[in-house]
């Protein structure tokens, strides 16, 4: 905590800063409210609607949460397989890349027609966005076990799955994470375009109706949630490394 | 019977003949020190007894059964420590009789202990020096079940003095856990310090140009080095590498002279 305060008095200030300074230009220039609301009128906007807002919010943290489990789930599973049979690899990685080239924006519709506006779209929008980093990193780290690791196990007699359970994923852990962390971002992100499809309630559900009625200060307060929510996925994730990777933390000499 | 029987290998990548007719044989509880320049394929006869590889022709048996490409029959100490790096020293010395499942708790313990390592039981192996790597990666392989220890130029990236404490080490240890050792070394003064016998390899294609038994008595100290006949020996060794680089190309004999001498 006392890090988070040395540290993190900089970026804090600059921020109290430009809200200043944002407060003094809409003063002054009397620019109207639908166009750029002033932060004070923003955080009124906070303070007065969040009873209405909060089920919105509720609702998009859970959607996001299980979009990026299973999200988490797919990366892993398709990072192993794609890690223990090179005919996989092979074939397939070429393809994944490709997948990633593909708008959600436009996939989007296509998942509509095809399930409906049901949970599975939306989870199947935020699985597309989160899976592949951590596809990437995991496989990226599978490669850097280095060959005398390596070899000691096969000499020592390991078979596939020590090698793998004992040397390979213990190794990539640090490597998963890093994905993790992106992928946990994204996942907010996912949630919310997932919700333009049609939803009940939603960030992108109040997001959608505020801009759409020119209620600007709601889309801030929109935009302000999605990033506290990303931030504090990123701290849970944070954490659970820390946790986790205790072995790396004093500056990691592998030999 | 043998402890290891090498028997007529001959081994090739590609159109390379790396190995070409190599024969050699370990007594139980025999310290036989493998020596020859560096590109001699000395990896590749411990790829081959490990069962990483398998030779094109030839016998490869432990204990009078077959073991070509049979991995895990072996102990192995590599020439970097291997440690993995979010286990404790504990939990590393542990990894090779875990691997075949057979893991001893208190033994460990209590080896750690002996080889001056009891401060750093549950240490991680960032936390330690060069040579105490090398000391856990060398009870890692002693507490593995195989009764055959390989060790790969276990020595080879340690400053001088650090060197000479480990051999020191390795020979007090190994007098109280008696085992099979095969020792593969590019020092001649360390292969006469450590073993009973000697295999100098001539280089490219790799088979046995001269065999040496050590004669000095055990237990043997450091006074060894200046000791006359040590010298002597050193020289004949010295000579027998030479003689086989200037069968061969340029290359292998410049190797034979960068040898270390006190």
């Amino acid at each position: 905590m006392n890090f988070l305060i040395r540290k993190g008095w900089r970026p804090i200030a600059v921020l109290i800063l430009l809200f200043i300074l944002w407060e003094i230009i809409v003063k002054i220039t009397k620019v109207p409210d639908w166009l750029l609301p002033a932060p004070t009128m923003i955080l009124n906007e906070i303070i007065s609607g969040w009873t209405s807002f909060y089920p919105d919010l509720v609702s998009t943290s859970k959607i996001a949460v299980e979009g990026f489990l299973v999200g988490t789930t797919v990366g892993l599973v398709v990072a192993v397989s794609l890690h223990l049979v090179p005919w996989i690899r092979d074939s397939v990685y070429p393809l994944l890349i490709l997948s990633q080239n593909v708008p959600i924006i436009v996939l989007a519709p296509l998942l509509v027609i095809w399930f409906g506006f049901g949970l599975l779209p939306k989870i199947i929008v935020i699985t597309l966005t989160c899976f592949f980093p951590i596809t990437v990193a995991a496989l990226d780290g599978f490669k850097q076990v280095p060959y005398s690791h390596k070899h000691y196990m096969l000499m020592a007699g390991a078979g596939k799955s020590q090698l793998f359970w004992k040397l390979e994923w213990p190794y990539a852990l640090p490597s998963i994470f890093s994905g993790l962390k992106i992928s946990a971002t994204y996942s907010v992100m996912g949630a919310v375009i997932s919700e333009w499809l049609g939803a009940e309630k939603g960030i992108g559900v109040y997001m959608t109706l505020a801009s759409s009625s020119f209620r600007t200060d709601k889309v801030f307060v929109a935009i302000l949630s999605i990033m506290v929510l990303s931030l504090l996925f990123f701290a849970v994730i944070v954490a659970a490394e820390k946790y986790f990777i205790r072995w790396q933390s004093k500056g990691g000499n592998v030999e | 019977m043998s402890h290891l029987l090498v028997d007529h290998i001959v081994k090739s990548f590609g159109p390379n003949e790396v190995l070409s007719d190599l024969s050699f044989s370990i007594e139980k509880e025999e310290f036989v020190t493998i020596i020859g320049p560096s590109g001699s394929g000395k990896s590749t006869i411990f790829n081959l007894i490990g069962g990483i590889m398998t030779p094109d022709k030839g016998i490869i048996q432990l204990e009078g059964n077959n073991i070509i490409g049979k991995r895990g029959s072996i102990s192995f100490m590599p020439q970097t420590p291997s440690l993995l790096p979010w286990r404790t020293v504990l939990q590393n010395v542990l990894l090779g009789a875990e691997l075949q499942g057979k893991k001893d708790r208190d033994k460990a313990i209590e080896m750690l202990h002996k080889a001056g390592l009891a401060d750093y039981v549950h240490a991680r192996p960032e936390e330690l020096s060069g040579g105490m790597k090398q000391r856990v990666a060398f009870i890692r392989a002693l507490l593995s079940p195989q009764s055959l220890i390989c060790l790969d130029e276990p020595f080879s990236a340690l400053d001088e003095l650090t060197r000479l404490e480990m051999q020191k080490w390795l020979l007090s240890i190994w007098e109280d856990y008696r085992r099979t050792v095969l020792f593969v070394t590019h020092s001649i003064e360390e292969a006469l310090f450590l073993s009973d016998r000697i295999i100098v390899i001539s280089v490219k294609p790799t088979k046995v140009a001269a065999e040496f038994e050590v004669p000095f008595n055990r237990p043997r100290d450091e006074s060894l080095f200046l000791d006359e006949e040590f010298l002597k020996w050193k020289r004949t060794v010295t000579y027998s590498l030479k003689n086989e680089g200037s069968d061969n190309d340029g290359e292998a004999n410049r190797r034979t002279y960068s040898f270390r001498s006190i």
